[in-house]
């Protein structure tokens, strides 16, 4: 049976479609020959031009949930429309918080299996061939799946490049969410809390001026913040001090961060885990400071400065400050 | 207030191994080790059940060759009793298979929440607790930053693209927590000496009242067809700092013409 039917799990962010969701769009068009996103939210009617655009002939709109959580409600809804007879052959979603719930969720209620990370995908006759990094991206490991359709695949952000398709716009046709949902769609979101950043945004910024735990304290952190901010750059972080509190969540890259794929990458303090790498490997070039000679960042950094961040960081900026 | 914890055992990291060529089997020595990611969710389970005045904590684990190391690290940090499912046929298993294993141990149990980590070390598909979830017919919050139970509620700091969300359900439910929630404690001697006592339930799939074809390799219905070195990005330029290292970095950003 060949593959022709391909689905994206499409999400908002800042009153339009993500940027994983464009990119799943435009994926999902070399794989099949139909394409259609499965998407919720108030305004999903709105975005339909955009969805087309991409090349999703139809739209499964979910609608509006409330404060509900995404991951039963619409992992539920999309059940409800393969198992009426509408099943595609893959079901392409993103990485992120939501869209790992509702695969998990969708994997459980339907029992089909779900293959996650995924960093590449290729249609080989009638399957379809999946890539995984391991070992922080040191090999690729490919998979298939070998029961029934559909295919679940959760694919890690950046993976492909977004490119619209021109066409017209997709139709828009609701999904209802099942009523007999009972105790498993109880969970309320009570207040959305949002961290103010300013400068470019971290997965989209062409600079990254990124801290790890050399850096040596919360207030040293300033230096990787200004030093960002000189190059029109976003700061980011490695787990090590977002979890010892010294910036936010969202400055973390890597595994459970952000991925990024800057022009310039500028690692400081930190030793390069595979965690970490996953996150940032792809940037077009790299730079790293750490004073251990052997740290394993400086062996996929094109260049590396065997120094004491205290003494490099701040001696840049003035340099890059000089230079104007 | 009854917790379980999922912990997962895993080889330990600082040795990870790799996948063989040819059977693209994981491979692996030594003594599996409880997961570094799990440690965080003993630590909340015993803090809550703490705060909530009674009741315990039981470990549930999935691993192969009856592998206790990594409980009797977790039951040394305090839990009560754990309930381990070791059988052959879970050879292979993927994340849908091991929740539907997990869920049939869980049940056992009765829990009143349930808590495992956001994803594992080693196998990190992120996708297990919110198929358990599915299973066991509870609501789940994933990625808690903090946790607290009050009157059958659990509230949850849920992290979030954009920053985080108050989120709230009713117990039981299952709730995946991030590292750096709480601090776990290091098992003292007087734990590990405890622990050589407390109760291990060993069950096998039967016991468990499942059949092997939903199980391991079978129940995966996927597989591994090869495995590859990714592109190699070479190293580059490496300059001791001398005082003036940072003058290479200015030449090498003027050369990539940014701006
Ligand atoms: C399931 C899982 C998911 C994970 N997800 C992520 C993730 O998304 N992102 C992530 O980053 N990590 C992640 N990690 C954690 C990861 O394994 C590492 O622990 C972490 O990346 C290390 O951070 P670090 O480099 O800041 O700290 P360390 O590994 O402690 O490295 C600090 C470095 O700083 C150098 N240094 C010290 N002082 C100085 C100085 N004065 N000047 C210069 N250099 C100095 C040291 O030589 C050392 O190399 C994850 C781990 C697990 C298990
Ligand atoms: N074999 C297992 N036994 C017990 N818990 C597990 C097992 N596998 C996964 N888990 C739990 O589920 C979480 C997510 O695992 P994963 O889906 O592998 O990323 C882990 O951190 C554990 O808390």
């Amino acid at each position: 049976m060949p593959i022709e039917k391909i689905w994206v799990l499409a999400e908002h962010a800042d009153g339009g479609p993500s940027s994983t969701t464009l990119e799943l769009l435009t994926e999902a068009r070399s794989m099949g020959t139909t394409v259609e996103a499965v998407a919720w939210g108030p305004a999903t009617s709105e975005l339909a031009g955009t969805f087309g655009d991409y090349g999703a002939s139809t739209v499964y709109d979910v609608g509006d949930i409330g404060d509900a959580l995404p991951g039963v409600s619409v992992a539920a809804a999309a059940a409800a429309l393969i198992t009426s007879g509408n099943a595609p052959d893959v079901f392409l979603l993103p990485a992120t918080f939501d869209g790992r719930d509702i695969a998990g969720r969708l994997s459980a209620r339907l029992d089909i299996p779900v293959l996650t990370n995924v960093v590449g995908l290729a249609v080989d006759g009638d399957t379809v061939l999946s890539q995984h990094a391991n070992f922080g991206g040191t090999q690729v490991a490919t998979a298939r799946f070998t029961g029934g359709r559909p295919w679940l695949f959760v694919v890690r952000p950046k993976t492909f490049a977004a490119e619209p398709a021109g066409s017209g716009p997709a139709q828009v046709q609701a999904a209802a969410v099942p009523s007999d949902l009972g105790a498993l769609n109880t969970a309320k979101v009570l207040e959305r809390h949002v961290e103010e950043r300013t400068g470019p945004k971290l997965d989209e910024a062409a600079v990254v001026v990124a801290g790890g735990r050399g850096i040596g304290s919360a207030d040293d952190f300033a230096m990787v913040e200004e030093l960002a901010k000189l190059l029109n750059g976003a700061a980011g972080a490695t787990r090590a001090i977002v979890d010892a509190g010294w910036v936010p969540f969202s400055y973390q890259v890597g595994q459970t961060g952000k991925t990024v794929k800057p022009t310039l990458y500028i690692a400081c303090g930190i030793s390069g885990a595979t965690q970490h790498l996953v996150g940032m490997k792809d940037a077009k070039s790299i730079v790293a400071i750490n004073k251990d000679q052997d740290a394993p960042i400086f062996s996929i950094s094109d260049l590396g400065i065997v120094g004491d961040v205290h003494q490099v960081v701040p001696k840049l900026i003035e340099a890059l400050k000089a230079r104007g | 207030m009854n917790v379980v914890v999922c912990v997962k055992q895993i080889p330990d990291p600082a040795a990870p191994g790799s996948l063989d060529p040819s059977t693209h089997n994981l491979v692996r020595g030594g003594k599996l080790i409880l997961d570094d990611s799990d440690s965080y969710g003993v630590e909340m389970g015993l803090q809550l059940a703490e705060q909530a005045g009674g009741g315990e904590v039981t470990l549930v684990s999935m691993a192969p060759a009856g592998e206790t190391s990594g409980l009797r690290t977790a039951l040394a940090m305090g839990a009560a009793k754990a309930i381990l499912v070791s059988d052959d046929t879970l050879a292979g298993s993927d994340a849908l298979s091991t929740a539907k294993v997990l869920a049939k141990a869980i049940e056992r149990a009765q829990p009143d929440l349930v808590l495992a980590a956001t994803e594992s070390t080693d196998g990190y598909t992120g996708t297990l607790p919110v198929q358990l979830a599915e299973l066991l017919g509870m609501p789940s919050i994933t990625f808690a930053k903090k946790v607290l139970i009050s009157d059958g509620t659990v509230r949850v700091e849920r992290q979030t693209e954009a920053g985080y969300d108050d989120v709230e359900c009713p117990l039981p439910a299952v709730v995946t927590v991030t590292s750096g929630v709480v601090e776990p404690r290091y098992p003292s001697f007087k734990g590990i000496m405890a622990a050589k006592s407390k109760p291990l339930e060993q069950l096998a799939v039967s016991d468990l009242g499942l059949t092997s074809d939903a199980v391991g390799a079978a129940g995966a219905r996927q597989e591994v067809t090869g495995v590859s070195a990714a592109a190699d990005r070479q190293a580059g330029e490496k300059v001791v700092d001398e005082g003036d290292a940072h003058e290479h970095i200015v030449r090498f950003i003027e050369q990539l013409k940014l701006a």
